[in-house]
């Protein structure tokens, strides 16, 4: 790790601040994902900005018809939470599948999303619910926020604040994990919203989470796995590394899409 | 340097550190608790797990820093006097350790399964929950079994949880 400068927010305007008058600052939630990546010198940052001494950022509400979950909510309090397991089950069960026990009592559904890894689960639930990433500049729609390989539309001193769920009526997550790291090798989250439907595919897209419209449209009749008999997606342009082929990643959004409706019928 | 203090086995400590300091070199370096290990300094093995306001924590993936205030228990807080804790105990009746290396991780592991899921347990829920713990020389099927005696036992001793917090 190469040295950095250690400065602790006691409010979000004080870390704006500081995120606007440092140089070159990182914020850190849960630790999960910045730390390692400074251990290996892949992020070298002169300032850290701590926002684990915040208060108020890591509350989960109902708020109307939707979820709303504080950036420093832990893995682990979005799993065990009665609001969230009440109305929308399948992203509480997600939450309890990220890494293990002890990365969950520290890693943040904030930190998650702003890092958008392209295995990572929580993006395709975002992606998937349609939800609103709220910051303390504006509103950000799932749609628009993920951008690429750990690219999203957040701007340089632009904290996430809170992110926004609707409840959908049905809603499934199923996830393949990888063997060695646990992250997705593949993971489909499907929702029947009032509106529309959504399937948002983790860890098989060549530049991130995305939604596969062909199913949609065939879910639209019926929001069953046999609606999707038949279909595949085109391994063209999906992840391929030693882990698993786009072939092979292309092949398992059909099974996991599948697994996953079974998983919202329930 | 910044000032870090934090209460750790009872004990409050306040010490200056490198900012770059990891939680877990606080604890060997500066308090000479050695009993937390590094066995990957990569977040997967769980060697360093410990106790953070009674909640397990790696403690290779965190800058001693960000815990100013808290709570810590580590495998050195377990025992009262040279009373094993009940899950200690159940690890060497059930020989849930060879080496021991990877030991004090996975007791501090152990005990916080039963503080979250409670004193019975079932294998498959263990084995699930030692997901983030990596043993290289014993094999799981002791270190599964010390932990399901261990929990049972910690029922037993009666509010031997709240007393290791
Ligand atoms: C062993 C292990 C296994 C894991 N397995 C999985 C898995 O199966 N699935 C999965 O999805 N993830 C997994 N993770 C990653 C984990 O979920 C991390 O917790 C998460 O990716 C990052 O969250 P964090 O709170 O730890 O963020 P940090 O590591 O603190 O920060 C990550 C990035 O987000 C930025 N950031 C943090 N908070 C905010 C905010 N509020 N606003 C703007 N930017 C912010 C930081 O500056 C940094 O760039 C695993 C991690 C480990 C160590
Ligand atoms: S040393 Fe911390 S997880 Fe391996
Ligand atoms: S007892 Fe040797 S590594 Fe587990």
């Amino acid at each position: 790790m190469y040295a950095f400068t250690y400065n602790r927010a006691s409010g979000l305007r004080q870390a704006t601040n500081l995120l606007g008058s440092l140089d070159d600052p990182k914020l850190l939630a849960g630790g999960q994902t910045l730390l390692p990546t400074m251990k290996q010198r892949l992020a070298s940052p002169a300032n850290i900005v701590d926002l684990n001494m915040i208060e108020g950022i890591a509350d989960i509400e109902l708020k109307g018809r939707s979820v709303v979950i504080g950036a420093m909510a832990r893995h682990a309090e979005v799993a065990n939470s009665p609001i969230v397991q009440q109305n929308i089950p399948a992203l509480a069960y997600l939450a309890g599948l990220i890494g293990d026990p002890a990365v969950r009592h520290r890693g943040t559904i904030g930190g998650s999303v702003a890092n958008n890894d392209p295995n990572a689960d929580y993006p395709a639930a975002c992606l998937g619910l349609g939800a609103t990433i709220i910051t303390t500049k504006r509103k950000i729609a799932a749609d628009e926020f993920f951008k690429g390989l750990f690219e999203t539309a957040l701007e340089g001193d632009e904290i996430i604040t809170k992110i926004s769920f609707p409840v959908a009526k049905k809603a499934g997550y199923y996830k393949f994990r990888n063997q060695a790291s646990r992250f997705a090798l593949v993971g489909v989250f499907v929702a029947k919203r009032p509106s529309e439907i959504r399937v948002a595919v983790t860890g098989a897209g060549g530049s991130g989470v995305f939604r596969v419209t062909s199913f949609e449209e065939a879910l639209k009749k019926r929001f069953s796995p046999k609606s999707l008999d038949g279909l595949t997606v085109p391994a063209n342009g999906l992840a391929g590394d030693i882990h698993g082929s786009a072939e092979y990643r292309a092949h398992l959004i059909g099974v996991c899409a599948k697994r996953a409706l079974e998983a919202a019928d329930k | 340097m910044p000032t870090v203090s934090m209460t750790v086995n009872g004990k409050l400590v306040k010490a200056d550190v490198d900012p770059r300091t990891l939680l877990v070199q606080f604890f060997r370096e500066n308090l000479r608790l050695t009993g937390t290990h590094v066995g990957c300094d990569t977040s997967q093995c769980g060697a360093c797990v410990v106790h953070v306001n009674g909640k397990a924590v790696k403690s290779c993936t965190a800058l001693a820093l960000g815990f100013d205030g808290a709570e810590i228990t580590t495998i050195e807080g377990l025992a009262n006097g040279t009373q094993l804790h009940p899950m200690q105990e159940a690890f060497r009746e059930h020989h849930g350790l060879q080496c021991g290396f990877c030991t004090p991780g996975m007791i501090m592991t152990a005990v916080d399964i039963v503080n979250r899921k409670g004193n019975n347990l079932e294998e498959h829920t263990i084995r699930e929950e030692l997901e983030g713990n990596i043993c290289r020389c014993t094999g799981y099927h002791n270190i599964v079994k010390a932990i399901g005696a261990g929990a049972k036992n910690m029922g037993k001793a009666g509010g031997a949880t709240q007393a290791a917090e």
